[in-house]
């Protein structure tokens, strides 16, 4: 009976009745999963408030204080009201989608450091699994549109299909300038080997640490991957799939109820992951952007929630005051704009690190 | 049973039965999925194997590109499947014949760590255990297998540039945007801001 003790001391660890020696992973993730549940409830929040703050709207504040209670709120309705299957769906799929979504949006926060070492798995490929987990996600949407059988969702994931796929590329190729300048594929070393060279170690300013992140050295970069970003996402200006102009809502037409909560929570979820990942190459983690006292004092994780909550800002600026673009402008941009460019940029990042010895080298020096 | 070997045991019986349903599923979509889910295991065996890098590459390259291709094309297909299947016993003798080629020289690359165990070791390649594979491959890559490797990237350039030169047509009639163009127009050109007098019009 190895087998089942050694599994059981995995997941249910020391807090319960004390099997083996470690902190059981059922706990860890729980922990992460609520954790992330309740700021994804808020961030949905910021975003409806933000958006009407542009307009000079109220937005959401009947339910609770200011409408703080507002996502709760249609969290019980939408769960409480029936799920309308359409008779000529493919039944199996149609319910599978929306349950992709939300499940890959969820491992893909495993390997995500939100502090020193805080990270479910730190594995050395966390960067290459991230990538992986998020060219699944056009699943949901592509299994999604299919299945409902019908015309507009159809169009919907075709579009969501074209423009996501497209969009990664352009990702992969800014993550590998990062990775060249960092060495290592863990998203750990990364954080790290921002904090340990850089802009303020070259300038003998040490301490102000904000100017040792890549976002300085990489700001092409870093614009061209927070605009892969919001593409990814489907985020406005981008929102090409669901947009409500010509396709009425998508690939999510016919999803009501607890499937269509399951989609935006997956669609929430993968957002604050691509905001975790600018953060993470970008920004410095989990690092206090001025290595002094009264900076040092707050931990990581909460510096890194500011930062996620700085980033997603932008995400929401970017819906509430950019125009929707034209489906051949983003197809425009992706390919020949952000791939040429990124490209370009990949070779003159090797060619600098290696004529001049700069990058972290994976921390062997 | 130690975990490892139970999460190899659930791998490759969900690939192997997914495989079978790829072509066994009446509906075409629902194969491709299958295809996804015997790639999506085969990923998983990587890993069981110590090849994390290589499963990952098997999930971002053909899960997360060359299959939603696939069924980007299998969902827009109209086909009618009574049709297709008519002709089935007919090709049936080459693609048993095929399967048996292909089963046969499984049959020889795992027999191979049995005939002449020095032949499957023998790779030359000094491997060492401290640095993650990640590291390793592309030590190999880039230094001893560079030409291979660049010249497997050519091809797929050539492959992909003769699918686009095969396909593209440019139409005359196609009324095409210049963005250039576009954001260089000035507003001079355009605009002609006029006083109009009161209670006169233009």
């Amino acid at each position: 009976m190895d087998f089942v003790n050694s599994a059981l001391d995995y997941l249910l660890g020391i807090p319960f009745l004390g099997w083996g020696v470690q902190i059981g992973f059922i706990y860890k993730a729980l922990a992460l999963l609520v954790a992330l549940l309740v700021f994804t409830a808020f961030i949905l929040l910021a975003d409806r408030k933000i958006w009407a703050a542009v307009q000079m709207r109220r937005g959401p504040n009947v339910v609770g204080p200011f409408g703080l209670l507002q996502s709760f709120a249609d969290l019980l309705k939408f769960v409480f009201k029936e799920p309308i299957i359409p008779a000529g769906a493919d039944k199996a799929l149609f319910l599978l989608a929306p349950l992709l979504t939300a499940t890959l949006a969820l491992a893909g926060w495993a390997v995500v450091p939100v502090d020193n070492g805080w990270a479910m798995a730190n594995i050395n490929i966390g960067i290459l699994y991230l990538l992986g987990i998020s060219s699944l996600g056009v699943y949901g949407v592509i299994i999604g549109g299919w299945a409902s059988n019908s015309k507009y969702p159809f169009f919907g994931s075709l579009r969501a299909a074209a423009q996501m796929v497209s969009y990664e590329v352009s990702i992969g190729l800014v993550i590998i300038t990062v990775l060249l300048c960092v060495g290592s594929l863990n998203l750990n070393d990364i954080v790290v080997a921002q904090q340990q060279m850089g802009l303020a170690h070259m300038l003998g300013v040490p301490w102000l640490s904000f100017l040792n992140w890549f976002w300085i050295p990489l700001f092409p970069m870093f614009v061209i991957f927070y605009i892969s970003a919001l593409a990814e996402t489907n985020r406005p200006p981008f929102d090409l799939a669901e947009g409500e102009s010509e396709l009425v809502a998508g690939f999510m037409t016919e999803y009501s109820a607890s499937p269509y909560m399951l989609f935006m929570l997956g669609e929430y979820i993968s957002i604050l992951l691509m905001c975790a990942m600018t953060v993470i190459l970008f920004m410095g983690g989990w690092a206090a952007p001025i290595d002094l006292p009264p900076f040092t004092w707050i931990p990581g994780v909460i510096w890194f929630f500011i930062k996620l909550s700085l980033v997603f800002f932008m995400f929401a600026m970017a819906k509430s005051i950019v125009p929707r673009y034209r489906y051949d402008q983003l197809m425009r941009i992706g390919w020949k704009l952000f791939l040429p460019l990124s490209l370009i940029m990949v070779v003159i990042v090797a060619f600098v690190l290696k004529l001049t010895g700069w990058g972290w080298h994976g921390g062997i020096v | 049973m130690t975990l490892p070997l139970f999460f190899f045991y659930l791998f490759a019986a969900v690939a192997v039965v997914s495989a079978f349903m790829v072509i066994s599923a009446r509906n075409p979509v629902h194969a491709v999925l299958f295809l996804i889910l015997t790639f999506v295991n085969a990923a998983g065996l990587f890993m069981l194997a110590g090849a994390e890098f290589l499963a990952l590459i098997l999930i971002v390259v053909y899960v997360g590109a060359v299959a939603v291709l696939f069924l980007f094309v299998v969902m827009m297909l109209d086909i009618d499947f009574t049709e297709m299947r008519q002709g089935m016993l007919q090709y049936a003798p080459i693609g048993i014949l095929v399967g048996l080629i292909m089963f046969l020289e499984l049959l020889l690359v795992a027999g191979s760590f049995f005939i002449s165990p020095e032949v499957a070791s023998g790779s030359g390649l000094p491997i060492d255990a401290a640095m993650d594979n990640t590291r390793q491959l592309g030590l190999v890559l880039y230094t001893r297998y560079f030409f291979l490797f660049q010249g497997a990237g050519a091809i797929l350039l050539v492959a992909m540039i003769g699918a686009i030169v095969l396909t593209l047509r440019h139409r005359a009639s196609a009324k095409r945007q210049d963005p250039i163009k576009q954001v260089a127009r000035q507003a001079s050109e355009t605009l002609k801001v006029v006083k109009v007098k009161s209670g006169q019009g233009l």
